[in-house]
């Protein structure tokens, strides 16, 4: 019992709960008439895509920027290094790279600019940041619909020849690159999406070594106590500016990763759809407003997505439609409950 | 040196800081000067827009005015009162009562509804002191998915609804649109329908009687500001500790300046959607607050000072541009797809751009009494 105790004490209430829930959930799929393969296939699929979105929250936490409500700001920039190396015809692992890297440049430099901003704005980070997000989707419609010259069929909208698709397929690019790498099916449904969990691991531990560092500790110290940052000469400034340009960076990244999985490049408003659920899953993966681990990350991703994928599928043979509804609630619930909790010393 | 810096600069900031809080109506001013010319509209057309959409709005606007003189920043859960006067909308057109009594008959019913969804939120923000914003902000979109269950699920098996042509083919939950002909215009054209005379000046339509409950809106504001608990409010929107020794129940102050600006915000949507005449029942309430949010800081008002004039002159400028920028932007670009892009574009910019103005300036605040501090110690 006591060793009950110590591990409630340790890791709280709500990740046994939902864990317990989710093995409900599994439990109740053949009742219903989904198959247990189905449920567990897409609950490790959509795991494996959410992994690096999820992670690229981990910086900005740890050094008191809050939740990064505008990830979407990064989420733009990978679509956009996706977009180029689409109309470049690039394919394969090469297309995928171009992506990454044209992603991660451009999430570098706006992410610069917006770590400007946040730093103006200390104490209202995640409002500012939400409508930074928003406004930044707004301009980059505009951009989409308009001012991008592309010439590639597979990414302009099909009549009238202007503006990109609300959704460009990478069938003939790099669709499943990273998913179809060493991945092995178990039985007939199950398949392991290899390369990407490997990826989404690969990052995550790059990410944890660099929180060993030096400016990574730095950046820990500036989240958790800045009063003892600023009297042991951290320049908290620079600190919270490096780890908004890694966020952005690294959602960059991760948005190619999802789109890669999901086979399709979701263009305008699309990137919107992301904030709640990346946020909610670090938060139910134990993360608190200024303190988040990889382990979050991958606890929380896998928590959630089981959620409300399973949740739903379970609910909408017998309901229809719910899906959405209970995503809505579900994630907005959960940062909810964050935003309101008395911090922990 | 600093000092001397600051001393000699100091017309300059002063003039800066005149611009620099106002940045967002002078932005506003000049892109409406462009855009009107290009937008080739004639005044009357203007005019009677702006005068249909400021009987429409405003009353959402004003629902805002209580939480900023309360410290808790811009209500982004208005849309919470938005959920109550929809779903009393819902139950009064499947009882087939319209008309100004119908109007009124939903006033009455979303009044409890956005009494226990206001008290919720209060309580919600007073756990969440120093970033109600984005508490509010999500709430909305928490109670977005609860307004939707309900909608979808419960109208039907749970809450009785008799008119058979208002559900999904299913057999339950509410269509995603539906008509309000038995309200429509039931405020704009009370008068109009009891003197038997259509009003209008210089030939633009005049909604009376929702100008009029506005107005008396802006009286009981300006009423309730002077009383004792009017008072109380803005002492604790100064300072929450100042407030509590003073012996301030601050904690309640609160929670009631969220219910009165969600009880006002369902009947702004009320007022809103009589005048539109159809509700899209799942989507469209979540944009109320964004909405209301961006007229208000276009008329200059700030997180923490908001006052009647910037609203009605926000709300007016606000649409103005709404009106003419898709316009402009199709005669200056050739398109039109744009004009959706070009309504979100303003709409978040000009909420994103007066967020961060005032959270600079604030933060300014703060490291200028920094400095002081130190130089006189």
């Amino acid at each position: 019992m006591t060793k009950v105790n110590q591990f409630i004490s340790k890791v709280g209430w709500s990740r046994p709960i939902l864990g317990m829930f989710l093995i409900v959930l599994f439990i109740i799929c053949p009742l219903v008439g989904i198959k247990i393969d189905f449920a567990i296939t897409n609950t490790i699929g959509r795991f494996a895509m959410y992994i690096v979105l999820v992670l690229s929250l981990v910086p900005m936490i740890q050094t008191g920027c809050g939740l990064n409500f505008g990830i979407p700001i990064g989420i733009v920039c990978g679509v956009f290094g996706a977009v180029l190396s689409v109309e470049f015809r690039l394919a394969g692992p090469l297309g995928l790279a171009v992506a990454m890297l044209i992603g991660a440049a451009l999430g570098v430099l706006v992410g610069f600019l917006y770590g400007l901003i946040l730093n103006k704005v200390k104490g209202d980070e995640m409002i500012i940041s939400t409508y930074v997000g928003m406004a930044f989707i707004a301009f980059m419609n505009l951009f989409w619909v308009k001012l991008l010259p592309v010439t590639n069929p597979i990414l302009v909208m099909g009549y009238g020849g202007q503006g990109l698709r609300t959704s460009v397929t990478l069938e003939e690019n790099w669709a499943g690159v990273l998913d179809n790498f060493l991945s092995f099916k178990i039985g007939d449904i199950i398949e392991i999406p290899t390369g990407l969990i490997l990826f989404g691991v690969f990052c995550c531990i790059l990410m944890w070594l660099f929180f060993k560092t030096k400016l990574g500790t730095a950046m820990t110290a500036v989240g958790s106590n800045p009063e003892y940052a600023r009297a042991s000469g951290i320049d908290i400034n620079k600190m919270r500016l490096i780890s908004v340009v890694i966020s952005t960076a690294v959602a960059a990244v991760g948005i190619i990763c999802y789109a890669q999985s999901y086979t399709f490049l979701q263009m305008y408003n699309a990137s919107n759809s992301f904030t709640f659920v990346t946020v909610a899953a670090i938060l139910i993966g134990g993360a608190a407003i200024k303190k988040a681990s990889i382990t979050n990350v991958l606890i929380g991703a896998f928590l959630f997505q089981g959620i409300v994928t399973i949740g739903p599928m379970v609910v909408s043979a017998q309901l229809g439609d719910i899906a959405d509804v209970v995503r809505l609630i579900v994630s907005n619930g959960t940062i909810l409950y964050a935003l309101t909790r008395k911090e922990r010393a | 040196m600093t000092v001397n810096k600051s001393k000699d600069g100091s017309k300059g900031i002063n003039w800066k800081m005149l611009v620099g809080t106002n940045i967002v109506p002078i932005l506003f001013i000049v892109l409406s000067a462009v855009a009107i010319p290009i937008a080739g509209y004639s005044g009357t057309y203007i005019v009677r827009e702006i005068v249909t959409r400021l009987g429409r709005n405003t009353f959402l606007v004003l629902a805002l005015l209580i939480p900023v003189m309360a410290g808790m920043g811009i209500n982004f859960g208005l849309a919470l009162g938005a959920y109550a006067g929809q779903i009393s909308m819902i139950l009064i057109t499947d009882w087939k009562i319209g008309g100004p009594a119908g109007m009124f008959l939903a006033m009455l019913i979303s009044t409890p509804i956005s009494i226990l969804l206001g008290g919720f939120a209060g309580f919600l923000l007073n756990r969440a002191k120093g970033r109600e914003m984005i508490t509010s902000y999500i709430l909305g979109f928490f109670m977005l998915g609860i307004y939707q269950a309900v909608v979808l699920f419960a109208m039907g098996p749970v809450i009785p609804i008799s008119d058979p042509s208002l559900f999904i083919s299913r057999g339950f939950g509410i269509r995603s649109s539906i008509e309000l002909g038995g309200v429509r215009g039931s405020f704009d054209r009370l008068l109009d329908n009891i003197l038997g005379v259509s009003i209008q000046i210089a030939g633009i339509q005049i909604p009376v009687f929702s100008l009029l409950l506005i107005a008396v809106l802006c009286l009981l504001i300006i009423w309730f500001r002077k009383t004792k608990f009017g008072q109380e409010i803005r002492a604790v929107g100064q300072d929450m500790g100042v407030s509590a020794t003073a012996g301030i129940n601050v904690d309640r102050t609160r929670i009631i300046s969220m219910i009165i600006s969600t009880v006002l915000a369902g009947y702004g949507q009320l007022i809103y959607l009589q005048n539109i005449g159809t509700m899209s029942v799942y989507s469209g309430a979540d944009t109320v607050a964004l909405f209301a949010a961006a007229a208000l800081l276009v008329g200059g008002a700030t997180v923490n000072k908001a006052g009647i004039p910037s609203v009605i002159l926000g709300t007016a400028l606000f649409h103005m541009l709404f009106i003419v920028m898709p316009a402009a932007s199709n005669r200056a670009f050739g398109s039109a797809v744009m004009s959706e892009y070009f309504r979100s574009i303003i709409s978040y910019s000009a909420v994103t751009l007066a967020l961060i103005l005032n959270a600079w300036n604030r933060h300014k605040d703060k490291e200028r009494a920094r400095f002081g501090n130190r130089a006189n110690n």
